[in-house]
């Protein structure tokens, strides 16, 4: 169960975040796979900004002046638009928007599943991974010795 | 008003790496041992791999980076002055709570660079003063390790090595095609249940500690062992400086504790165990009128010589699926560019940590950081292309120790209990950077080789200031060092130090199985040298 924190973003901010998480991760009904500004997913967003909130809040309300108001304008981050420029001139705030939806999004139950993951802590129950193919060795032994003698008459 | 403890016979400060070893071995003199840390016990289940958000977890209290974390057993560090950001974990345990676990030795060429190559120092020990320690240590970590590495002496493994899995066959069959070397790597992780903890089960999440118990780590290899040898361990107790007396001997220490009192503790031994951050900190915070320039610095070199090992980062992405984010991140090292080789316009050398693969919003994040994976449309195919398909290695650089690379106090930034902060100032040198460009070209040859496409690469590694190195170092010559060869002060006759500041140069690897080695053997010299110690 992900911990639940206060919101402390107004609405702007959050209509904001949900019209990004959309332009940034879209929904794929081809891939069954739901959008960044999925319900669920956004609540989770909006109570997992941590340690980012103050950053968060000012790039949403940034963003949000940068597009005059106008939600429309931050629906596409394609060439040319409010959300392409935002990315380049602000590269390390743009990080910090990626991380927040992307470590929310790529845990959800559905999306999981989807990418191929069991929709669980990878504690207790671990993985499996091959040994490999241990002749692959073979001729580096067979190279033999490449460290350097160095005499070692002990201390210089 | 400062409240007085019971003096001990010997004061430890830092609990990780070092602390521990030094801890465990000289608890069978039966002298009464006490040692401080900052920080506190760590529980298993508290560390991100038990939860759902075990990704987003590891850029919180579980981050490498001291300023990211802010939390009260932290200090904050100036590093504005550097391109490389400190990474550390303060707790029982230390750096060990967060390290990959990949646990080279140093190569014997290391310890004569002076001798062999005609730069910076030779140590005043050698491979083979270490060498009994390193195998002490190796058993008492549980070192997993394949006998017969040819890029070092022989070496016994203590259990069977990692896995290969599908990414050290993919990367090991292109070291082949090359004729370079490679070898599974030596790891302080549990490959069988030994010493009462837990086999490794690939929860992939070394680097945010391990909920498994298969990494070794010192909160679980040899403190258990000190402890029940009567060794004391005080938590959350934070030491602001060490006092001296008239005969320059060390008294004891002033601390904060759990509830913010003050206190002092008198000690006949005092080890500092801080590594390269710490340990000059708290020297330069012990200024006095004896030691106007900080504690044991008549040299003036306290702070001064710090090394990081710069990482040169190179990955790739493949046609077929590897090993994605199962098993530990290490796996495999190449030592094929250790060695100098002049022809390659660089002194000295670095060696390759292979590793595998990256969760699901590692993946994203670090591809949409890479221009791999867009926003919007494409965002799915290009995260399905590179998801589990991913594989690299990064190169730890040898640095050289230059004085301008310095730890020193920040005259502003102070700690939760208002102790004065370290600032940082690093430039990446001339003979790195060169060892840098070939690392990173080599990579790239590699992956190409192996069939990757989409390579990415980082140089220098921002986040990547693992090893703190230097900043205290060895030497026979007290106008160049600050402890001698068997890590006691020059200035200070009952002052140690037993952490990653001794070194005197940096080598290309991995430095925790080293800074133990050299803590048991201070320890021994300590033992075989009690009647006589501060002659």
């Amino acid at each position: 169960m992900i911990k639940s924190r206060a919101m402390p973003f107004d609405d702007a901010q959050r209509e904001t975040l949900r019209v990004i998480a959309a332009a940034m991760i879209p929904a794929s009904e081809a891939l069954h796979l739901p959008g960044a500004d999925d319900p669920v997913i956004l609540d989770d967003i909006l109570a997992s900004t941590g340690r980012d909130t103050k950053v968060l809040a000012d790039a949403l309300t940034m963003l949000h002046s940068a597009a005059a108001g106008e939600f429309a304008a931050l629906r596409s981050a394609g060439p040319g638009t409010v959300l392409e420029r935002f990315r380049t001139e602000n590269r390390s705030v743009a990080a910090i928007l990626e991380l927040v939806i992307a470590q929310c999004y790529y845990r959800d139950d559905r999306v999981m599943r989807a990418i191929g993951m069991e929709p669980r802590a990878p504690f207790p129950k671990g993985y499996d991974v091959e040994q490999g193919d241990w002749s692959l060795l073979d001729p580096v032994r067979a190279r033999g010795k490449i460290y350097r003698d160095v005499g070692e008459g002990e201390t210089p | 008003m400062t409240a007085a403890n019971d003096p001990v016979d010997v004061l430890i400060i830092g609990g990780g790496a070092s602390g521990a070893a030094v801890a465990w071995s000289l608890a069978d003199t039966r002298m009464r041992i006490l040692c401080l840390e900052q920080g506190d016990w760590v529980k298993p289940t508290d560390f991100p791999s038990t939860g759902r958000d075990w990704e987003a977890r590891q850029f919180g209290d579980f981050s490498i980076s001291p300023n990211r974390r802010g939390l009260p057993e932290d200090y904050p560090i100036n590093e504005d002055d550097s391109p490389i950001k400190v990474a550390n974990f303060n707790g029982v345990g230390g750096g060990t709570i967060l390290y990959a676990g990949h646990f080279p030795r140093l190569h014997p060429s290391d310890f004569r660079v002076r001798t062999l190559d005609g730069v910076a120092d030779d140590w005043p020990i050698s491979y083979k003063t270490l060498e009994p320690f390193y195998a002490l240590n190796d058993r008492m970590t549980g070192v997993a390790a394949l006998e017969g590495d040819p890029s070092y002496p022989p070496k016994p493994a203590v259990m069977p090595p990692l896995p290969l899995g599908r990414t050290g066959a993919v990367l090991g069959g292109a070291m082949n095609e090359l004729g370079w070397h490679w070898w599974p790597s030596d790891a302080a992780i549990n490959t069988q249940t030994y010493e009462d903890r837990a086999a490794c089960i690939n929860l992939g999440h070394c680097l945010s500690g391990c909920a498994q118990g298969a990494k070794a780590t010192t909160d679980g290899t040899y403190w258990p062992l000190a402890i029940r040898a009567r060794v004391e361990l005080r938590t959350r107790c934070r030491v602001r400086r060490i006092e001296t007396d008239a005969d320059r001997m060390a008294t004891g220490a002033y601390y904060v504790d759990a509830d913010g009192v003050e206190r002092f503790q008198p000690a006949a031994i005092v080890i500092l165990a801080c590594n390269g951050i710490g340990t000059p900190r708290l020297l330069l915070n012990s200024a006095s009128e004896q030691f106007p320039d900080g504690l044991a610095n008549t040299s003036g070199i306290v702070g001064k010589n710090l090394m990081f090992h710069p990482y040169g980062q190179v990955r790739g992405h493949f046609d077929q699926r590897l090993d994605g984010y199962r098993g530990p991140r290490i796996g495999a090292w190449s030592m094929e560019f250790y060695e100098t080789d002049a022809s390659r316009g660089f002194l000295r050398g670095y060696c390759y940590q292979f590793s595998r693969g990256l969760g699901p919003v590692a993946t994203a994040v670090n591809g949409m950081a890479d221009g791999l994976i867009p926003w919007g449309e494409g965002h799915h195919a290009a995260f399905q292309r590179l998801f589990e398909n991913s594989a690299g290695m990064v190169s730890i650089c040898e640095d050289l120790p230059e004085e301008i690379n310095r730890v020193t106090l920040d005259p502003n930034l102070r700690d939760s209990d208002g102790i004065p902060a370290p600032k940082i100032t690093y430039r990446v040198g001339e003979n790195s950077q060169k060892m840098l460009d070939h690392s990173i070209a080599r990579g790239i040859e590699i992956l190409k080789t192996a069939g990757a496409h989409d390579i990415t690469i980082k140089s220098p590694m921002p986040a990547a200031g693992w090893h703190l190195l230097g900043t205290a170092r060895m030497g026979h010559d007290p106008k160049r060092s600050v402890v001698n060869d068997w890590g006691r002060s020059h200035d200070v006759r009952n002052l140690f130090i037993v952490d990653g500041s001794v070194f005197v140069t940096a080598g290309g690897v991995n430095p925790t199985s080293t800074i133990q080695a050299i803590a048991l053997h201070v320890a021994d010299q300590i033992k075989t040298r009690i009647h006589n110690l501060f002659d």
